[in-house]
């Protein structure tokens, strides 16, 4: 049997407001909150409710044979717990089924690995302790924010009680094997799940281009893809956000999830399955051996998105430099919410003459704008930091 | 093809981008074997000697009138108040309006004698005659607009005998260059014009022209520059303002003010009461700018209204970060640089201390912003103004007024 493995990952930034130099030591207040809530409520709208209660029909309607995993960041469940209950029960209504798998992660969605291990240890565990007061499970298989893999990083994962953990499928390591098999690090027994690029973007990306030769992809269509393709598991990971939001309604990608499990309980040799039962059920066959971190970002699948310019170095740099003085404060909370990938995303100058993906959901007008704000507020954090009555008492 | 082109004087006697425009977009046409007319008001030496100039340049001629256009300079010397009495002085220098007539005289005078398949005016100085030498001619017309009175006037007080002219001369013109669209929205909405006989074809820059060794400012000071016509459309009043907020924090900062204008004497009395007069430099008009680029660490340009914005290119060019107003054409074209509202100090002011205070932005803006004008030139530009002609040549049925 093959098995299909569909994971999204759901996530959404806390944004900064606009903060200017002259706003620095006049207000603690870095977050939009209204724009934020804004955001959620659409994206809530758009996507999470009505592609949960999708996904919960056809676990029904399989009767739990189809089976998808999510990560949902820490952020975000705590801003639906606050402020949109309803979008937060609607996950909860699909994890009691036991169809769902949860994945484990950075609370912050953060780059909280490059700083230090203590702090990426901590920011897993309060995302882990998160998951398991909301939906009484405890995540078995991690994902690094984007994807951000290396050997290191699931020896970690190991160290810390995961026993699976994501990566991409980059065809530059794995040669002339395919993503479609579980995988170990070296000298390790964790198990690897290797997004497959190549499908996953099929839906993720290329569902309403119609240059494409695919185009336009139908439930059918993709079973039979899926029943085609080598190996033994088959990983499609993509953003939750695909659903109604990165492909709008109207292209049809609702009802092409609608359909897709009935189109793939045709082939008799597809089936789905979660991570920690292919866990349990599958052998791995080789090692995929990453002594560099890679990402699933851009075509560069590195960190170039986050961590390429020097804006983004200097931002980062003296964001982590605060880390020794930061912990024995009680601005801990604020600094990590400045970890959270986004900001660092909307520095990049890549792509952004070219006004592609990275504008999506940005705020700023320019990568520039984007640095300037950051700093603005870290200098002000740094300040407030220093000042007196800001320690925690012991 | 044969054009008979009514426009501005070239560099270095212009008053800005209209100027700049004309050169570029003249060189690049006769480059592509556009055989041109140019006729253009005369400088100072020409007016004194009242003759005609013709001047052969390659395939096509340069004619000078014996007639000077100096709309938005002052008149010197100027008073301070001077600009209370009537609207019009202030705007425009004295016995201007006469010259226009003269110029429209002279012009038409002067095409009888030349040849052309095409006429193309630019800005409304230029259009009264155009339209007579249309009629004469029964060419189409084309007029290039470059900024309209509502953009100069800060849609404040717009001189209804200008708005009418520019009315007329987009009224009979066959077809209409805009040189960014956000001067095609403006046109369609305050001059009625429908859309579809308006083409946009964007102002560009010969990058080569500004590279070169970054100077040196003699002082131990970080230098923001103001490079412009000082008129109300090109906020010098609200760079005074910025400067006034960056000082409060950081007193080491330069503000070099270069061009001049009708609120020369205001903008000294208010950088006088303003307390920051002792970092804020006024050169006057400068033959040569491209050092002034060259010295600035950051150019800033918080135009109330502006059309197009050449020196934003100009600064890229020469390696220097700029911060432009939103309300800026040149933003349809480059991006690599930071925008704030031209009424917005405290904005401005943030963004100037930040490009000054991060090395790692000011270089990131440097190298993306000398990418990003590396590949354009004025080539494309007199491509696609081929193509107005053209179209205006197939459409033969010229429309007489």
């Amino acid at each position: 049997m093959k098995s299909v493995c569909f994971y999204f990952q759901v996530h959404q930034p806390v944004r900064l407001r606009k903060f200017g130099a002259f706003d620095i030591g006049k207000s603690p207040d870095y977050f939009d909150d209204g724009r934020n809530n804004f955001y959620l409520e659409r994206i809530s709208k758009k996507c999470y409710i009505p592609t949960n209660k999708i996904m919960l029909d056809l676990i029904r309607k399989t009767e739990g044979r189809f089976k998808v995993s999510f990560s949902i960041t820490g952020i975000l469940l705590e801003a639906m717990e606050k402020n949109f209950p309803e979008t937060l029960d609607s996950f909860r209504k699909l994890v009691d089924t036991g169809s769902v798998e949860l994945f484990g992660e950075t609370y912050y969605h953060s780059l909280a690995y490059l700083i230090s291990e203590k702090e990426f240890r901590e920011q897993v565990k309060l995302h882990t302790e998160k998951v398991r007061s909301l939906f009484g499970v405890r995540p078995r298989v991690m994902r690094n924010t984007e994807a951000m893999y290396s050997n290191d990083v699931a020896a970690l994962a190991g160290r810390m009680g995961f026993r699976g953990i994501v990566a991409e499928g980059l065809s530059h390591i794995l040669g002339w094997r395919s993503p479609n098999h579980l995988y170990t690090p070296p000298g390790s027994d964790m198990r690897i799940f290797l997004r497959n690029f190549k499908l996953s973007d099929d839906i993720g990306f290329r569902f309403s281009c119609r240059e494409w030769d695919g185009w336009p992809l139908t439930a059918d269509k993709y079973a039979n893809w899926l029943g085609d393709s080598d190996g033994d598991i088959i990983n499609i990971f993509m953003d939750y956000e695909t659903f109604g939001e990165h492909q709008w309604q109207e292209t049809g990608i609702f009802e092409f999830m609608r359909h897709l499990p009935q189109e793939v309980s045709r082939h008799e040799h597809l089936e789905f399955m979660t991570p920690s039962e292919i866990i349990r059920a599958k052998k791995p066959v080789g090692v995929y051996d990453v002594p560099y971190l890679t990402s699933w970002a851009d075509v560069h699948r590195d960190l170039s998105a986050w961590l390429e310019n020097p804006m983004q170095r200097q931002a980062f740099d003296q964001m982590k430099g605060m880390e020794s003085v930061v912990r024995n404060s009680k601005l801990l909370d604020t600094w990590r919410r400045l970890q959270t990938s986004d900001h660092f995303y909307y520095m990049c100058t890549k792509w952004f003459a070219d006004g592609d993906v990275h504008k999506y959901f940005n705020c700023y007008d320019t990568p520039y704008d984007a640095f300037l704000n950051f700093m603005n507020v870290l200098t002000d954090l740094n300040n407030r930091m220093k000042q007196k009555g800001a320690r925690k008492k012991r | 093809m044969k054009i008979l082109m009514l426009g501005w004087e070239f560099p270095p006697f212009s008053s800005g981008g209209l100027g700049t425009h004309c050169y570029n977009i003249t060189k690049a046409l006769s480059d592509k074997n556009v055989d041109i007319s140019f006729i253009m008001p005369g400088c100072d030496d020409d007016v004194s000697s009242d003759r005609v100039k013709v001047i052969r340049a390659g395939k096509g001629r340069l004619i000078k009138l014996g007639v000077s256009l100096k709309p938005y300079l002052p008149s010197l010397p100027v008073s301070v108040h001077s600009g209370d009495k009537t609207g019009n002085e202030k705007v425009y220098g004295q016995g201007f309006f006469q010259d226009v007539q003269k110029y429209t005289d002279l012009a038409v005078q002067v095409s009888r004698d030349l040849d052309c398949d095409v006429v193309h005016c630019h800005d409304w100085m230029t259009f009264p005659a155009g339209i007579k030498i249309k009629e004469e001619k029964k060419r189409p017309l084309i007029v290039t607009v470059h900024s309209t009175e509502f953009d100069r006037t800060g849609s404040l007080s717009p001189n209804p005998w200008i708005s009418d002219i520019e009315w007329q001369g987009l009224y009979h013109a066959d077809r209409i260059i805009a040189v960014s669209n956000r001067i095609k929205n403006l046109i369609v909405e305050r001059y009625g014009v429908p859309p579809e006989k308006i083409d946009v074809v964007h102002n560009s820059i010969e990058p080569g022209k500004y590279a070169g060794a970054p100077m040196t400012f003699g002082l131990d000071q970080r230098v923001v520059l103001f490079l412009g016509r000082l008129a109300l459309q090109k906020g010098p009043d609200h760079f005074l303002n910025a400067a006034k907020r960056v000082l409060e924090k950081d007193s080491n900062v330069r503000f070099i003010v270069v061009g001049i204008g009708d609120m020369l004497p205001q903008l000294i009395y208010m950088s006088i009461n303003m307390g920051i007069s002792s970092n804020v430099t006024f050169t006057g008009f400068q033959e040569s700018i491209e050092g002034f680029y060259r010295m600035a660490d950051l150019y800033v340009m918080p135009s109330v209204s502006e059309p197009f914005g050449i020196t934003a290119l100009e600064a890229m060019a020469s390696g220097t970060p700029v911060i432009i107003s939103k309300q800026s054409g040149v933003l349809e074209v480059a991006k690599h640089m930071l925008s704030a509202d031209f009424w917005d100090a405290d904005d401005i002011a943030s963004k100037i201390l930040g490009v000054l205070g991060y090395d790692c932005l000011r270089k990131e803006m440097q190298k993306n912003g000398l990418q990003e004008v590396s590949g354009m030139s004025w080539s494309d530009a007199a491509e696609k103004t081929i193509g107005v002609y053209r179209e205006a040549m197939n459409h033969r049925e010229v429309f007489v007024g």
